[in-house]
């Protein structure tokens, strides 16, 4: 057992919302945190289908990691494995939630399979390869990460909601005045960094 | 040689496949609705049908056919139908063609259902009589420049039951860049004792599939399918005074009122005002028809109105706009004591502007009915 395998789940879960936040501190799943964050409630939809796809696909990466490539050495193999292995889930996640659920299939409606391409997604399996999680700590690192990215769209969508109001110099309207709040809101997460172990 | 070589694609493979074999099965456990029962209004009908596909092309599939010129994409909002069980919210594909008050009574669109479970719906009555006909098309006489008469007959042993007013859907094949049939819904002009026939007027709409169609490519002896009737546009049961106003294709429900009447020896029995609106004599059409039955009929008045006449027309009849030469007949040649019904088919800015004069002359908006061009 590793030292990162010691790690309190507990602490790797809160770790992995705020002081490891997936997208302020990796930039991870950039592109439809921009382009969603402009509406609150599909920001809100997104947040959750990113939440739920994230902890199943990083719970299946993980036992195909270790019960698949690690024993026939094929560790070099796990992004494309992995890929479709996120295809899958999504796919079939799609198909239950449409059954069990059709108030929330509607609401999550075309994130759902875009999600696959989300690279927070592929993100967390491989830090999840890389720092050496177990199960336990794979699941709690994936629902984390998944509640830090939902957190984070939320509040930039509510501060979107707040800059399209104001005066805003015509160049940066848009994208450029989202970045850079983007980024502000980096750095006030990034005060936080250390205070958690996550490896 | 290495056995890396076997193991990873072996073990790519197996994982895709097992994958695949996951999704599959998911599928078959998640997606199997059975047979799902549908019971139509009250338990005039009951269908079992195979679940999991769109409520619109369960019904057709026994012969229950929904209104719907777009095929199921959900892009006509015709198929409307009234669901008594629960199905779930309000699909986003839906909202734009629901009123409010649709979606207070339930009202859905037929092609964004989803089979899955046992079903109450309810259904105007008259869509049971609807029906499917392949048929072949007899005779297209062009009435005017941009408008032809085009005469289907049905298949043998088939017939058609409908109320004068009404329309049919016509699908127009694939052709050309249209990658997909395309049904349109057309007023039936034929007499409703024609049971072997029906016909359609179509009007060369600029960049329109069908009459592009109709208009390009339709010959005679071609098969054509045909969906009908469907439709509420109709002659009221009372005595009241018919003021009608058609332009253009809009002739076509009133030559098969008229027919009708005539058939059933009815056209004297009350006062009928036809109003039509066209912009110079090469639009207007089945002139002699009309004049002759003005003259034959004492409470039959047709009154062509010419908004642009040429000068080779030598028009001698109304000119000016059909609501100007309405307005003008409802003011001073029309009777103001007995009550009054409107009738109106044609494009909507013409059928708006009608409505107004018809409600600037006290005409009640519940009495005007309308057969509006979309």
């Amino acid at each position: 057992m590793n030292a990162t395998q010691l790690i309190n789940p507990f602490s790797l879960f809160f770790a992995s919302i705020i002081t490891s936040n997936i997208l302020l501190a990796n930039f991870l799943g950039m592109c439809s945190f921009i382009s969603i964050s402009k509406d609150m409630k599909s920001s809100n939809g997104l947040g959750l289908a990113v939440t739920v796809v994230l902890t199943v696909t990083t719970g299946i990466n993980w036992a195909i990691l270790n019960y698949v490539l690690i024993p026939l050495n094929l560790e070099y193999l796990r992004f494309i494995v992995f890929i479709i292995s996120i295809a899958a889930a999504v796919q079939m996640l799609e198909m239950i939630i449409d059954r069990v659920s059709q108030a929330l299939y509607l609401s999550l409606g075309i994130f759902l399979p875009l999600i696959t391409v989300n690279c927070a997604i592929l993100g967390v399996s491989l830090f999840m390869e890389i720092r050496g999680y177990t199960f336990v700590q794979s699941l709690v690192y994936g629902l984390g990460s998944g509640l830090g990215w939902w957190l984070a769209i939320m509040l930039l969508s509510a501060i979107r909601k707040k800059t399209d109001k104001s005066k805003i110099a015509p160049g940066l309207q848009g994208p450029g005045i989202t970045v850079i709040t983007i980024g502000f809101m980096a750095m006030a997460f990034i005060g936080f960094s250390g205070m958690l172990a996550v490896q | 040689m290495d056995m890396i070589f076997f193991i990873a694609p072996a073990a790519i493979g197996g994982i895709s496949a097992a994958l695949a074999a996951l999704i599959s099965i998911t599928d078959k456990i998640v997606n199997n609705y059975g047979e799902i029962k549908i019971d139509i209004n009250k338990g005039k009908k009951e269908l079992t049908v195979t679940g999991g596909q769109p409520m619109l092309f369960g019904l057709s599939e026994h012969g229950i056919f929904i209104p719907s010129a777009c095929g199921g994409r959900g892009s006509c909002g015709a198929c409307k139908v009234t669901v008594h069980s629960d199905v779930g919210p309000l699909m986003p594909t839906e909202v734009p063609y629901l009123t409010d008050e649709e979606m207070k009574n339930n009202v859905r669109l037929s092609c964004q259902i989803k089979l899955k479970q046992d079903l109450e719906i309810e259904i105007p009555d008259e869509l049971f009589y609807v029906q499917e006909y392949t048929t072949v098309i007899e005779k297209i006489t062009d009435v005017t420049h941009d408008i032809k008469e085009v005469l289907c007959k049905l298949p043998e042993g088939k017939e058609i039951t409908f109320v004068s007013g009404q329309y049919g859907q016509f699908e127009a094949p694939p052709y050309d860049k249209v990658k997909d049939p395309t049904m349109r819904a057309y007023s039936m002009s034929s007499a409703p004792s024609d049971k072997k026939h029906v016909e359609f007027l179509i009007r060369l709409v600029p960049g329109g599939i069908v009459t592009g169609y109709v208009h390009q490519h339709l010959k005679e002896g071609q098969k054509i399918r045909v969906v009908g009737p469907f439709g509420d546009f109709q002659v009221r049961d009372t005595d009241a005074q018919m003021i009608c106003v058609a332009g253009g294709s809009g002739m076509a429900p009133f030559k098969s009122i008229f027919q009708d009447m005539i058939d059933k020896g009815t056209l004297n029995d009350r006062e009928i005002w036809y109003f039509f609106g066209a912009r110079s004599k090469r639009d207007v059409f089945y002139l002699e028809w009309l004049y002759k039955l003005d003259e034959e009929n004492e409470n039959f008045h047709f009154i062509p109105a010419l908004s642009e006449p040429q000068p080779e027309d030598n028009w001698t009849g109304p000119t000016g706009l059909i609501t100007e030469v309405l307005d003008g007949y409802l003011k001073n040649t029309i009777s103001q004591d007995k009550s009054k019904e409107g009738y109106l088919c044609g494009s909507p800015g013409m059928l708006d502007a009608c409505m107004k004069v018809m409600s600037d002359n006290n005409m009640s908006a519940d009495d005007i009915f309308f057969d509006k061009f979309a």
